[in-house]
């Protein structure tokens, strides 16, 4: 008698909302299912409808820099406790949760590397780690970056993708964004292009400090980005918020944004941007001789 | 008849002692009694009660002060320590933001540029000022007039009130975000001196919008915060009505804020808080003002922006290979 073993199903966790985990996952848009690895393999965007999933910050590096050129600083600062703060759960603890569910040290991962042969200093945050909150380690580790482009006359990137400013650390959170926006203003100084990348989502503190200070301001499609989140706005003044509201596509219509790019093409663009705001130049492309 | 006074819910029991003395003097009048040592009993358990309540002020109790609809606000500040205030209009691009206001004043004989956001004292003046919460149009006119104040070297006096930015579908629309960003920015690199004194609420970006300056000043009854307790319970307490909770967490309150380096000096307050003689609140601001003033202006350029890079640079606590910085 042939023997049939059951067939094993992966069940898809919901764990951490939107980021997949089973062997399919739902693309939203279509309502169909998609190869979780198929989707990796495309940097967590669905091939067929170009759905952005988040992507963690270590991904989306691994494929934004030349191959073999990227260098990790500042990897040993880590979030402290300075107000002591307790809600439900003492902060250390949550801290170690965040880094053991995401593999990160921090909400950010910052170090050098190259584009299209241009040496930058990057900057990426990681919404898995404490929903990218902006706290002291987080601040210090993007203001060391943009430091190290002013040291290195070379441009600065950061994605962004946060829920806001580190409550947990109180007013020391609040003050990153005038740290960060500082250490930007001697960027400028220097002459020195800053590209800011919005990802979903980007909000509060962040979207009011360094992510909206970009010379160049680039976004993924379909990302929420705002200074107030949609809840807070219908809470406080009961407004009805428009359709699309607050969407990467709704501020390329208002004026923050200056592309909507697809985290396919991100590489590409930057590196051309790169090209004209730090290099300046271009080899020509190949004269045609024309014979008359 | 005069209208009687706002009361704190933690003041009440004052409120309480101060009626059972107004009937004992009725009493007395009315019945032609000596009941002086009962008048001296109680005026002393009411001076005792209220010597117990403002000397032991929790964040929370702190907070309310802050909000007090009968503190002075920025403009009544400015009156009281400026003289000619020419209040200069709108961003020149699309509004003139009445929750953040600014002009030229004298302050002890000297050209000044005053930065301020603003709060309403009744309905009809707190809907012209938004409760004190700016749109885009009024951190884009701070940096208009901060800009003006660089070019003819002024000094930059701002001073801060405010629940936070305005969270509206306008305000979102015209990028509140973006302008509350390039004013840190630009204040960092601001070649005139600049001074900042939280004089009620310290609203998160809202208020640092115009808060980076190289001295930040408070009052010893304001908060600075990176969210309001409200908020801070909503999102972590998972119930608004745990703000005083909150407010203990976050530690808000002026004295711990000088303790994290957040700000250079606490001003005090008359007992109870700065309403209760706006003209000695003033006073303290005006002899605290003149002081950084003259420090700052020893300085050159070049020093006072370094400074005021590091100030801010400095700032944040955490971890690197098991020292903690702070």
């Amino acid at each position: 008698m042939v023997h049939f073993d059951k067939p094993t199903y992966t069940v898809r966790r919901t764990r951490k909302k939107e980021i997949p985990h089973g062997l399919y996952t739902k693309d939203p848009v279509t309502g169909e299912s998609v190869f979780t690895k198929e989707l990796e393999d495309n940097q967590m965007v669905v091939p067929k409808s170009g759905h952005h999933f988040p992507i963690g910050a270590r991904q989306r590096i691994a494929k934004l820099v030349d191959e073999g050129t990227f260098s990790e600083t500042d990897a040993g600062v880590r979030s402290a406790d300075p107000l002591g703060f307790v809600d439900s759960a003492p902060y250390p603890t949550r801290i170690k949760k965040y880094e053991k569910e995401s593999g990160l040290p921090e909400a950010v991962i910052c170090g050098t590397g190259k584009i299209h042969g241009i040496p930058v200093s990057l900057a990426v945050m990681d919404f898995r780690f404490c929903g990218g909150t902006l706290g002291s380690a987080a601040g210090e580790k993007i203001t060391r970056a943009i430091e190290l482009a002013v040291a290195d006359k070379c441009p600065c990137i950061i994605f962004s993708t946060s829920g806001g400013a580190r409550m947990q650390e109180g007013i020391l959170s609040l003050m990153q964004m005038a740290k960060t926006s500082a250490a930007l203003g001697r960027l400028a100084a220097a002459g020195l292009p800053y590209i800011s990348v919005l990802t979903h989502p980007t909000t509060g503190g962040v979207s009011a400090s360094y992510a909206t200070l970009g010379d160049v301001i680039l976004a993924e499609p379909g990302a929420l980005i705002g200074f107030a989140g949609p809840r807070v706005i219908k809470d406080t003044t009961k407004q009805t918020l428009p359709a699309g509201f607050q969407t990467s596509e709704f501020l390329l219509k208002h004026g923050l944004v200056d592309q909507i790019v697809s985290r396919l093409e991100l590489r590409d663009r930057i590196g051309e941007l790169l090209l004209a705001l730090h290099v300046k130049k271009k080899a020509a492309p190949p004269t045609t001789v024309v014979n008359t | 008849m005069e209208k009687p006074a706002y009361v704190l819910e933690f003041e009440k029991p004052l409120r309480e002692l101060a009626k059972d003395l107004d009937a004992l003097h009725q009493k007395s009048m009315e019945h032609n009694l000596d009941v002086t040592p009962e008048v001296k009993a109680l005026e002393n358990k009411l001076e005792q009660t209220r010597r117990d309540i403002y000397s032991n002020l929790t964040p929370w109790q702190r907070v309310q002060i802050a909000r007090h609809p009968k503190r002075p606000y920025a403009l009544d500040y400015v009156g009281l320590i400026c003289e000619g205030f020419q209040e200069l209009h709108g961003d020149r691009q699309f509004n003139d933001d009445r929750a953040l206001v600014g002009g030229t004043a004298f302050f002890n004989g000297e050209a000044v540029m005053i930065i301020a956001q603003q709060k309403g004292r009744d309905t009809k003046e707190n809907i012209e000022r938004n409760f004190g919460m700016p749109q885009p149009e009024g951190y884009r006119k701070a940096l208009r007039l901060m800009k003006t104040a660089e070019r003819f070297k002024l000094p930059v006096l701002t001073f801060i009130d405010t629940p936070g930015a305005f969270p509206g579908v306008e305000s979102e629309a015209r990028h509140v975000s973006e302008a509350i960003a390039v004013n840190l920015r630009e204040m960092a690199m601001l070649k005139v001196p600049s001074i900042a004194v939280v004089v009620g609420e310290g609203g998160s970006g809202g208020a640092l919008g115009i808060g980076v300056t190289d001295r930040v000043l408070i009052f010893e009854n304001s908060y600075y915060s990176v969210i309001s307790p409200e908020g801070c319970a909503a999102i972590l307490w998972k119930d608004r009505s745990a703000a005083p909770k909150a407010a203990e967490a976050l530690k808000l309150n002026a004295a711990t804020l000088e303790g994290l380096g957040v700000v250079d000096e606490v001003l005090p307050e008359p007992f109870g808080g700065a309403q209760n003689d706006p003209a000695q609140a003033a006073a303290a601001l005006k002899y605290a003002l003149q002081k950084h003033l003259n420090d700052l202006r020893a300085l050159d350029t070049e020093t006072l922006l370094n400074a005021r890079y590091d100030r801010y640079r400095k700032l944040g606590s955490y971890e690197e290979a098991g020292v903690v910085h702070s």
